[in-house]
C-alpha cells in the first residue's frame, strides 16, 4: 500500500545521516572549504559506515537492496546541508545505469560500488534531459576505444569510473584513462567537469543507461525538499530574532504572509518529492509522478532560496552567510536532469492534456 | 474494528434494509445501526471506530440512498462536529440525528457586518432572563438560512469582558419568534446568502452548547472544521474543478492556444501536488499525527479555484461573454462546481472570503504553525464595550 508518509526505518536513516552531516558538514565547513577538494573522509564515512553506496544495490552484489523510497530520505539530507558528496552521482544516476545494463561486468562494479571502495559517474550533462537521447557526444573507434568530449559532468573530480554512453552503448571506462577537467561551477558544492576522452580503453557494460535520468530526477526532487527546508526554517528563525522598528521583523504581515505561502509551497512539495519517490519504488509507471514532482521541486527550492536571500536583508547577500550554498544549489538543480518546462511538457503528455496543433 | 468488521456490519444492515424502499427510512435505519459516521460512538450515528473506516462504509453504500452534500454541508461539516465536543448526551441525543439524515437543515450564524474577520468583535447580544436568554443582534453572509431549522449561534454574553471571554455559543431555533431571514443577492445574481435579524429571540437555557462565556473555544472547533470541510482536496488525481476545465480542454481542440496551455498545465501539476498534500494530511490523521497541514488546504484551494474558473472562462471566447441568467433566485444548495462557466467565475472569488479570508488563514499559518511572532494587538485586555467600533 502506497504511503506518503515516512516509516521507521526511513526515519531511523535520515537521522543517522543527518547526525553525520552535522557532524562533519555543516554549512558553516561546507562554506570554508569551497575551492578546495572536498574531505574524502565525509563520503567515505556516509558511504561506507552508514552504507549509502549501497542503498540501491540489490544484496547479491553486497548491497542493502533498499528502494527509492529510503534514497529519496538520503537525498533530503544532503540537501538539506548542501553537502558535497557524490551520492546522486554514483549512488543513484551510475548506479541505475548499471543496474538496467545488467551484464556480469556491470555486476562486478556495482559489487566494487557497494562497498563504497570505487566511485562512479555517468558520463552525461548534468543537464541532460530523461527525455532526450544521450550518447551522441563520444564516438567508439575500430580499435575499440572512446573518443570525445562530453561537458557539465557531475561527480565526474569524485569518480574513479566514468560510465559512457556511446551510441546505444554504455561503456565503462577508468577515470585515469580519461581527462576530468574541472570548470568553474555555479554550484560549488557539486562541481562540474569536462571529461575528455582521446583514444581511451574502454569495456562494454551494457546497452543504453535505462531509466538513469528519470530515477535520477525523480530522487532529485527530495534534494530540492531539502534545500527548500533549510530555506524556510533558517528564514524562519531569522525573522523571529532580527528586530527592526522595536519588533521582529517576522511580526509583520508583509513577512508573515510570504512565509506562509512559502510553507505551503513547501507543504506540498514534500507530498510530490514523496509520492515521486514511492512511484519509483513500486511496480507503476513513475513517469507522472516524476514529472509532477520535478516540475513542482525544482521551482520550489529555487523560489524558497530567493525568499531566503530577500528576507535575510543584506546579510544574504554576504559571502560568509551560508544562503548562497542553497540559492546555487537550488538554481542548478533547476537545470538538472530536466528543466521544469521539459517535466511540464512531459506531465501535458501523460496526463493528456493536449498541446493545441 | 477493522475493514472486515465494518463489511460484516453493512451486509447485515443491508440484509435487513431495502436501500430501494423508504429514502428516508433507509437513512434513519443506517444512523441507528451505526453506519452514519463510524467514528462517533455507538448511539450517536458511529461505532467508536477508527475514521478511516468510513471510507470502506461510503464504499460499500455508494448505490444506496446518499445525503445531500449541498445543503447538509454545514450542519455534517460544523454543527455536528461541535455538538458532539460540547453537547450534552440529551443535545445530542436531540440534534445529531435528523442533522445527519437531512431532516433537518441546518445554518451558521458567526459573521456579523461589524464582525468578519475579527469575528471576536461580534455585537449580537444574548441576555440571560430565567431559564432563558433573550438574543438581540444582526447576522450576514448566512448560506442556507432560508432552508434551516437549526443555526449554530455565537453572542455576547458579557460585555464587560474583554472580547474573546464574554462570548457564549447557543443552537438557535430559526422558527422561533423574531427570527427574520432576508436575502443577500450575491455577484452571481442568486442569493445563497442571507441576512438574519434577532429580535427578542427567546432560547432556553438548554440549547445553550458549552459554558457560559466559554462561546470562543466552541466556535474554534466549528471554525478548524469549516475549513478542512472547504478545503478538502479532491480524492481522485485530475478530480473536481481541475478535471471539469481539463475535460473541456480535450473535448473542445478549437478553444486551445499555448498560452492557455501552458498555464493549464501549471495549474494541473498545482492541483496534482495540493490533492497529494491533503492526501498525505489525511494518511497522517489516520496514523494519530496530526499535522498542521490542514491550516493550508483551504488557502490553496481557494487559490487554485479561483485560477481554474478564470482560466476557463476565459477559453472560451464568445461563450464566455455570456451568462446563464441573471434573474433574482434562492440558491437551493451550495455548489461551487454547479451551472456554467460564468456563474463558477464568480461563485470562486467568494472561497478566499468565506470561512475565514486568505489573509487571515495566512496569520493563522504564520502564527499557529510557524511560530512567528502576532502583531502588537490593541484590543487585547481592553473590555469589549470600551472598544472603538
Amino acid at each position: 500500500m502506497t504511503s506518503l508518509l515516512y516509516t521507521e526505518v526511513e526515519e531511523e536513516l535520515r537521522s543517522a545521516v543527518r547526525d553525520l552531516l552535522a557532524d562533519t558538514c555543516a554549512p558553516a565547513s561546507v562554506l570554508a572549504g569551497l575551492g578546495s577538494p572536498p574531505d574524502p573522509g565525509v563520503w567515505k564515512a556516509l558511504a561506507g559506515d552508514i552504507g549509502v553506496a549501497g542503498l540501491l544495490i540489490p544484496d547479491e552484489y553486497g548491497g542493502a537492496g533498499a528502494s527509492a523510497r529510503e534514497a529519496a530520505v538520503v537525498c533530503e539530507e544532503i540537501g538539506r546541508s548542501a553537502s558535497p558528496v557524490p551520492f546522486l552521482t554514483s549512488a543513484v544516476l551510475a548506479t541505475r545505469a548499471l543496474l538496467a545494463a545488467g551484464t556480469p561486468a556491470a555486476g562486478a562494479l556495482l559489487t566494487r560500488l557497494a562497498s563504497g571502495e570505487t566511485t562512479a559517474a555517468l558520463a552525461v550533462s548534468f543537464a541532460a534531459s530523461p527525455y532526450s537521447a544521450v550518447g551522441g557526444d563520444v564516438r567508439r573507434d575500430e580499435d575499440g576505444t572512446l573518443s570525445g568530449e562530453v561537458k557539465a559532468v557531475a561527480g565526474a573530480d569524485a569518480a574513479s569510473v566514468l560510465l559512457v554512453p556511446s551510441g546505444s552503448t554504455l561503456y565503462a571506462v577508468r577515470a585515469a584513462d580519461a581527462t576530468t577537467r574541472p570548470v568553474p561551477s555555479l554550484d560549488q558544492t557539486r562541481p562540474l567537469s569536462t571529461v575528455t576522452l582521446a583514444s581511451a580503453p574502454a569495456q562494454a557494460v551494457g546497452e543504453g543507461i535505462g531509466d538513469a535520468l528519470l530515477y535520477g530526477a525523480g530522487l532529485l526532487a527530495s534534494e530540492q525538499l531539502g534545500v527548500a527546508e533549510w530555506c524556510l526554517s533558517t528564514t524562519l528563525a531569522y525573522v523571529k530574532e532580527r528586530h527592526q522598528f522595536a519588533r521582529p521583523v517576522g511580526s509583520f504581515q508583509s513577512i508573515k504572509h510570504r512565509l506562509a505561502d512559502l510553507w505551503l509551497d513547501v507543504v506540498r512539495a514534500r507530498a510530490a518529492a514523496r509520492n515521486a519517490a514511492d512511484a519509483l519504488a513500486s511496480a507503476e509507471d513513475p513517469g507522472l509522478a516524476v514529472a509532477v514532482a520535478q516540475s513542482w521541486c525544482a521551482d520550489v527550492a529555487v523560489h524558497a532560496a530567493e525568499e531566503a536571500l530577500q528576507l535575510h536583508g543584506g546579510i544574504g547577500m554576504t559571502w560568509e552567510h551560508p544562503l548562497h550554498l542553497f540559492l546555487k544549489r537550488a538554481k542548478s538543480t533547476q537545470i538538472a536532469l530536466g528543466t521544469p518546462g521539459d517535466h511540464r511538457t512531459r506531465t501535458a503528455q501523460l496526463a493528456d492534456i493536449p498541446a493545441p496543433a | 474494528m477493522n475493514e472486515e468488521d465494518i463489511k460484516e456490519r453493512v451486509r447485515e444492515f443491508l440484509a435487513a434494509n431495502d436501500p430501494a424502499a423508504d429514502r428516508l427510512g433507509f437513512l434513519r435505519a443506517r444512523f441507528d445501526a451505526g453506519l452514519a459516521w463510524v467514528h462517533f460512538p455507538p448511539g450517536l450515528g458511529g461505532l467508536g471506530a477508527p475514521r478511516e473506516l468510513q471510507q470502506v462504509v461510503e464504499r460499500e453504500l455508494e448505490s444506496t440512498p446518499q445525503l445531500r452534500p449541498g445543503v447538509q454541508a454545514i450542519g455534517l461539516g460544523m454543527a455536528a462536529p461541535t455538538i458532539l465536543a460540547f453537547g450534552t448526551e440529551e443535545q445530542q441525543r436531540r440534534f445529531l440525528r435528523p442533522l445527519w439524515t437531512g431532516e433537518e437543515i441546518w445554518c451558521q450564524l458567526f459573521s456579523e457586518p461589524g464582525a468578519g474577520s475579527d469575528l471576536a468583535t461580534l455585537a449580537t447580544r444574548a441576555v440571560r432572563d430565567g431559564e432563558e436568554w433573550v438574543v438581540d443582534g444582526q447576522k450576514v453572509w448566512t448560506s442556507g438560512a432560508h432552508h434551516a431549522r437549526w443555526a449554530i449561534l455565537v453572542a455576547r454574553t458579557d460585555p464587560d469582558q474583554p472580547k474573546h471571554r464574554g462570548m457564549t455559543y447557543f443552537v438557535c431555533d430559526m422558527q422561533a419568534p423574531g427570527v427574520d431571514v432576508r436575502p443577500l443577492r450575491q455577484i452571481t445574481g442568486e442569493a445563497e446568502f442571507n441576512e438574519v435579524f434577532l429580535t427578542g429571540v427567546r432560547l432556553g437555557d438548554d440549547l445553550r452548547l458549552g459554558g457560559v462565556g466559554d462561546g470562543w473555544r466552541v466556535a474554534q472547533t466549528t471554525l478548524m472544521n469549516e475549513r478542512v470541510a472547504i478545503g478538502g482536496a479532491p480524492a481522485r488525481r485530475g478530480g473536481g474543478m481541475i478535471g471539469l476545465v481539463t475535460r473541456t480542454w480535450r473535448d473542445r481542440p478549437e478553444l486551445r492556444d499555448h498560452d492557455l496551455h501552458q498555464r493549464l498545465v501549471r495549474l494541473w501539476i498545482e492541483a496534482e501536488v495540493t490533492r497529494l498534500a491533503g492526501a498525505r494530511l489525511r494518511e497522517q490523521l489516520a496514523a494519530g499525527q496530526p499535522g498542521p497541514e490542514g491550516s493550508g488546504m483551504k488557502l490553496s484551494f481557494a487559490t487554485l479555484n479561483q485560477a481554474l474558473t478564470g482560466l476557463d472562462l476565459e477559453m472560451h471566447r464568445e461563450e464566455g461573454l455570456g451568462y446563464d441568467d441573471w434573474s433574482f433566485r434562492r440558491s437551493e444548495s451550495v455548489d461551487f462546481a454547479g451551472r456554467d462557466i460564468g456563474y463558477r467565475y464568480l461563485r470562486a472569488k467568494g472561497n478566499s472570503i468565506e470561512g475565514g479570508t486568505s489573509e487571515i488563514l495566512r496569520n493563522i499559518i504564520a502564527e499557529r504553525v510557524l511560530g512567528l511572532p502576532s502583531e502588537p494587538r490593541v484590543d487585547k485586555d481592553v473590555p469589549w464595550k470600551d472598544l472603538p467600533r
